[in-house]
């Protein structure tokens, strides 16, 4: 599903030149549950803005669903972005004046469809989350916990096959983790690829295979699989 | 997407409301001082007759000190000439279509109720008047030649002053008393203001209201009406005669004339008339200034009398520029808040939004704020133009906002936020989203 050829990454200024990625390869299948961990700095973020359309690499190939992506204007990749890839970030990034309900609706907006179609779609995701009868409040009516249920609403509102998770549990307590955690487990058991960023080794290990980003290189690491989630039935190798 | 993109610019506007009201605030005052000035050089630089304000002629005969300097243009010329030219003129057989010689005077009305005399403005002419210039009736009719010729006690009242005198009822076949005098009228005429008036537009009275009476020519020289405009003498009228003989006889001028013509070819013809007329004038020792015969329409007679003044021009450009820097003020104000809502915008582009997208969403906010300064600014030109009027004499028929006023007050503040959004909504359009969102 997912494949990145040397890419790379250089930010450049008139005075430095960083190097966030270097040629690196990586592989994710349909389905998988990915977990991108690395010390801060590493190009994790990098690789996950890359990944999710966000940035272009400076170099190297990627491919989302067999077509190469790394080449393509702002326009197709807004749209792909926008019909194929979620984010869920660490501060849940709702927009503080919109109620939830218009809060999901955001990727759907984009995406063209039919007002009914639009509300169909975002009171199913807010059931989904457990929000349903919440849909007119907004985010500062809701705990930490809440607010990032509401954002893996909105994620998937679009029906994405390809959901990224940036420390999706940074900012919760470890009883809000678990919750999202378990959420974000039934939603790559239903058949979502999700790649999620975390510092948090424990979390890491809930994924069915961890990625280490080190100086912008990758690293596979055959993590044991954690007993609630369902092994897949092939991996993804990256190489450094 | 448009109606979601108001709703989102209606909620921008709320979220920020101290720097929005700000924003309007600008380009309402930019937008208010510039209509102000602008709404007034628009109405003294009208067309006051538009369907036939290339057919309606004002004479100009150089009867002038031969010691004079020379004549360049019309604009040297007396705008006005002799009483005694203008009836040579109107009883001639000439190529225009009608011809009217008049003047301004002031009679005293005694109404017939207990309502004290009053002071009422006089159009002296003739009967062609009212057709030249498609003056409205709302009774009644104009009176005839034969009233002209028989110095007929007839008069054309207006709308306001028939208000006064009779309630608004037809007044026609009723007399009305001026000075010592009856006179009967035989219409009356509706609402009429052309701005400027234009067909007197010396002594500075060419913002003032049209006359309440309007009668014939030869009977208000029979009474005598003596004229309330500006009069010129270059030389004293002729001592062996009465006064009120001398001075029609005079080289003063004092009256107004006007002539209808259809054709180029025709107004050609009756430039020629007027040049045999003042040769033939010549031949009888008058008109000594070389042949300086001038008819203007009424643009070109605007423009001759300078209708429209440099400090009028100078206004605009100093309000202009007054907008400009509103506009300037508000691409920073733009700029701030944009800005500080990038986070929004980057989260919108994570969520599959285009640069395009963006770039919309946002011109739609900087047009509703354009809209609300343009309503603002409607206010604040409504209140200077009321300024306008306490402080300027006879600026009343130029302080009001008509429909294009306001349609232009609103689309030029639009059009103005829009400039002054263009790179403000450019640069957060154009903002990567990728550093935004982690810090959000």
């Amino acid at each position: 599903m997912l494949k990145m050829k040397n890419i790379s990454k250089v930010y450049r200024t008139e005075l430095v030149e960083t190097h966030a990625l270097r040629e690196l390869d990586l592989h994710v299948d349909e389905g998988e549950f990915i977990a991108v961990t690395g010390p801060s700095g590493s190009g994790k973020t990098t690789f996950l803005n890359i990944a999710g359309l966000l940035e272009s690499p400076s170099s190297g190939i990627y491919e989302l669903d067999g077509e190469d992506v790394s080449r393509l204007n702002d326009r197709q990749r807004s749209r792909i972005r926008n019909e194929k890839v979620g984010f869920i970030f660490q501060s849940f990034n709702l927009i503080p004046d919109l109620n939830l309900a218009d809060n999901v609706d955001v990727p759907l907006r984009y995406r063209g469809w039919s007002a009914v179609q639009r509300r169909r779609a975002v009171g199913d995701m807010l059931d989904l989350v457990g929000l349903g009868s919440r849909q007119n409040y907004l985010p500062s009516q809701l705990s930490g916990g809440q607010q990032q249920r509401v954002a893996i609403a909105r994620a998937l509102a679009g029906k994405p096959r390809f959901l990224l998770a940036d420390e999706p549990t940074g900012n919760l307590d470890s009883e809000m983790a678990e919750i999202v955690m378990k959420l974000l487990e039934s939603i790559n058991a239903e058949g979502t690829t999700i790649v999620m960023v975390t510092h948090d080794p424990d979390l890491a290990h809930r994924a069915s295979r961890n990625i280490h980003i080190l100086d912008g290189r990758a690293t596979d690491s055959a993590t044991p699989l954690s007993p609630n989630v369902t092994p897949l039935p092939e991996r993804g190798v990256a190489h450094a | 997407m448009l109606s979601y993109y108001l709703r989102l610019a209606f909620a921008s506007i709320r979220r920020t409301p101290v720097l929005s009201a700000l924003m309007v605030l600008a380009l309402g005052l930019g937008i208010g001082a510039f209509m102000t000035t602008f709404t007034v050089y628009y109405l003294m630089s009208g067309d006051p007759i538009p369907h036939k304000s290339h057919m309606l002629y004002a004479v100009q005969l150089d009867n002038w000190d031969p010691n004079d300097p020379p004549t360049e243009s019309a604009k040297d010329v007396q705008p006005q000439i002799t009483y005694q030219d203008g009836q040579n003129l109107v009883n001639a057989d000439t190529p225009a279509i009608r011809q009217a010689q008049m003047y301004a005077s002031n009679v005293i009305v005694v109404p017939e109720s207990d309502e004290p005399p009053f002071d009422e403005s006089v159009r002296a002419t003739y009967h062609n008047f009212f057709r030249m210039f498609d003056v409205p009736f709302l009774y009644g009719q104009p009176w005839e030649r034969r009233e002209d010729e028989d110095h007929a006690a007839v008069a054309v009242i207006g709308r306001e002053l028939n208000d006064r005198l009779f309630d608004g009822a037809n007044s026609v076949g009723k007399n009305i008393r001026v000075d010592d005098q009856f006179l009967q009228i035989v219409g009356v005429i509706d609402d009429w203001q052309p701005t400027p008036r234009f067909y007197h537009v010396d002594a500075g009275g060419q913002f003032d209201d049209t006359e309440q009476i309007f009668l014939p020519l030869s009977w208000a020289i029979d009474q005598p009406l003596l004229p309330s405009g500006n009069t010129n003498c270059w030389k004293p009228p002729d001592e062996d005669l009465s006064l009120l003989e001398a001075f029609l006889q005079s080289e003063c001028v004092w009256n107004q004339f006007w002539a209808e013509i259809e054709t180029p070819e025709q107004a050609a013809a009756y430039k020629d008339f007027l040049d045999n007329y003042v040769r033939d004038q010549k031949a009888l020792g008058r008109f000594e200034r070389p042949l300086n015969t001038f008819i203007s329409n009424v643009p070109e007679w605007l423009e001759v009398n300078e209708v429209v003044t440099d400090d009028n021009r100078v206004l605009v450009r100093l309000s202009f520029l007054f907008l400009l820097v509103c506009v300037l003020n508000t691409v920073g104000l733009l700029l701030a808040k944009f800005l500080g809502k990038s986070g929004e915008v980057a989260l919108r582009r994570a969520m599959g939004a285009s640069q395009g997208a963006v770039f919309s969403q946002n011109l739609v906010e900087v047009g509703l704020i354009g809209v609300l300064g343009g309503l603002s600014g409607t206010g604040l030109a409504w209140l200077g133009l009321r300024a306008v009027e306490s402080l300027y004499r006879g600026y009343q028929h130029l302080v009001h906002l008509d429909p294009v006023m306001l349609t232009t007050a609103i689309g030029l503040a639009t059009l103005s936020a829009i400039l002054a959004g263009l790179y403000p909504v450019w640069r957060v359009s154009r903002l990567a989203p990728a550093g935004l969102l982690k810090t959000q």
